[in-house]
């Protein structure tokens, strides 16, 4: 039944069709929303067709690392939970919850959006740590550019908590956002025989045959490249993937406001 | 005895506990059950009455099994004497080898030439035990083996909708779009036309009943939708009297 539907995928794409009536390259409809959480610092809703991720910023603060001890940390994470599809089973983070998280927090650390170094309180010794936090509601495809454009949103939407001592006041917000210094998007494109596509459904993630992640910066520089799927890809085949992920970042920018 | 009396209109929307009517001269159907002598209801949905008998037409909800229903399920898993079929409800559902073939089947013999993991079939429910675990069938006319063509998933209340006074309305789309359609009691519709277009328009289509299913007039909706697709539709003569309402 596989094989059956992954050709009946293949006459669609055929005539550039989807399942829904989309084209090969066409999202479905985003809707975006900040500041959903107020136990959050900083939070976002994202919708992609049925698709819905939630994404929430919480500011700790700690230890650098030793190699950066005047920088501070982010640390992404995510819960793909069983009620967001039948697919989910709870327990111990799956290898795909812990690539989506990977993913994401790759896109943005490569990306060098954040200034890492105005988040410093004492070098060495004090510093502001992100910790980002997804979680699906309804997994219904496209899971990894919803929750990267969610958690680039909920991270554009925090506002540092009051520090007084060495502790933070969560219930006394500031008015100071993050120290941003680019905005990075990530675009996944999949392979399904010789097609490229965007933004699949479930059944397309089903049947591809390989995928590619691509996080792109404001002038366009790829930050960073995430493959997967069974199949190889060739050099040819990653540039025109690589080609399309940037045409859509355009387009998927707008969302960033 | 106390004078019966009804305490609901018809097409009335109630909620679970609701008190429907009171007295013993009303019976009590689906989505209902008697307290005492009140009629209550056990669903959120519309009122129907029909003569003594009062039931509810639910708004949503899962797929409750039912005998002699003709449903299309998902081979999930297959055992020493038939298969596990996943049918959208919450009860397992079995199909022994028995009820799928006439053919004489060896001890251990390869069951995946009949029914492989992951095909749909159009099968018909012939019991449903105490325990609601599901007994289905492959005896019947139209009950095979799916072949091709997409999957949609639709709520299982809106099925009669879809279906219309017999079979008026996919019968409509039938034509309109050449597209061959079976729609499952359980809310699961299989769709194969000659090209992808057609499937599109179908589906569309289906998505559109689901949505309006409470609208009047749906059928002449249907009708001006699919025209808007650029299809021809031809509407079957409707018995006298007829209501797609409910």
């Amino acid at each position: 039944m596989n094989n059956e539907k992954q050709n009946h995928i293949i006459n669609y794409l055929k005539k550039d069709l989807r399942f829904d009536g989309r084209k090969r390259e066409d999202y479905r409809k985003i809707e975006v929303e900040t500041g959903i959480f107020k136990t959050a610092e900083g939070s976002a809703r994202v919708k992609i067709g049925d698709t819905e991720v939630l994404a929430g910023v919480k500011f700790e603060v700690g230890k650098p690392y030793p190699d950066t001890p005047e920088e501070g940390t982010l640390m992404v994470n995510s819960e793909l939970i069983p009620m967001s599809s039948p697919k989910f089973e709870s327990g111990p983070p799956s290898p795909e919850s812990i690539e989506l998280s990977r993913v994401v927090d790759r896109g943005i650390r490569e990306s060098k959006a954040i200034d890492y170094k105005k988040m410093c309180i004492r070098p060495g010794e004090l510093v502001y740590s992100l910790v980002v936090d997804i979680v699906p509601v309804n997994a219904a495809g496209n899971l990894f550019d919803a929750a990267a454009l969610a958690v680039w949103l909920a991270i554009k939407d925090a506002k540092f908590p009051k520090l007084e001592g060495d502790k933070l006041k969560y219930k006394e917000p500031t008015k100071q956002k993050l120290p941003i210094l680019t905005e990075p998007v990530s675009i996944t494109v999949y392979k399904i025989a010789n097609y490229y596509l965007v933004d699949p459904t479930p059944d397309e993630e089903e049947v591809m045959d390989a995928r590619l992640t691509v996080a792109l910066t404001e002038d366009g520089t790829i930050c960073a490249l995430q493959k997967g799927g069974e199949e190889p890809l060739s050099k040819a085949e990653i540039e025109s993937m690589i080609g399309l992920a940037s045409k859509k970042a355009k387009e998927l920018r707008k969302y960033l406001r | 005895m106390e004078k019966s009396e009804l305490k609901v209109n018809e097409k009335d929307i109630v909620v679970p506990g609701e008190v429907l009517a009171q007295g013993m001269s009303y019976l009590p159907s689906e989505g209902t059950y008697r307290k005492g002598e009140d009629i209550l209801a056990s669903r959120l949905g519309l009122v129907r009455i029909d003569g003594k008998v009062v039931k509810i037409i639910p708004l949503s909800g899962k797929y409750l099994p039912k005998k002699m229903d003709v449903i299309i399920g998902r081979v999930t898993d297959i055992n020493f004497s038939g298969w596990n079929v996943e049918t959208n409800s919450a009860y397992p559902a079995m199909l022994s080898m028995k009820d799928a073939t006439d053919d004489f089947i060896r001890r251990g013999a390869d069951l995946t030439r009949y029914f492989d993991v992951g095909d749909y079939i159009v099968t018909k429910i012939y019991n449903v035990t105490s325990q609601n675990l599901i007994d289905l069938t492959m005896k019947g006319p139209g009950l095979r083996k799916i072949d091709g063509g997409r999957i949609v998933f639709v709520s299982p209340t809106k099925v009669p909708r879809i279906i219309g006074k017999q079979g008026s309305m996919v019968s409509m789309i039938k034509k309109a779009t050449n597209c061959n359609i079976i729609v499952g009691q359980n809310g699961i519709v299989w769709i194969k036309g000659t090209n992808p277009e057609d499937e599109i328009d179908t589906v569309d289509t289906i998505t559109k009943i689901e949505q309006e299913s409470h609208m009047s007039g749906l059928t002449e909706a249907i009708k001006k939708f699919l025209e808007s697709k650029g299809r021809t539709v031809v509407v079957e003569e409707q018995m006298q009297g007829g209501n797609d309402e409910l």
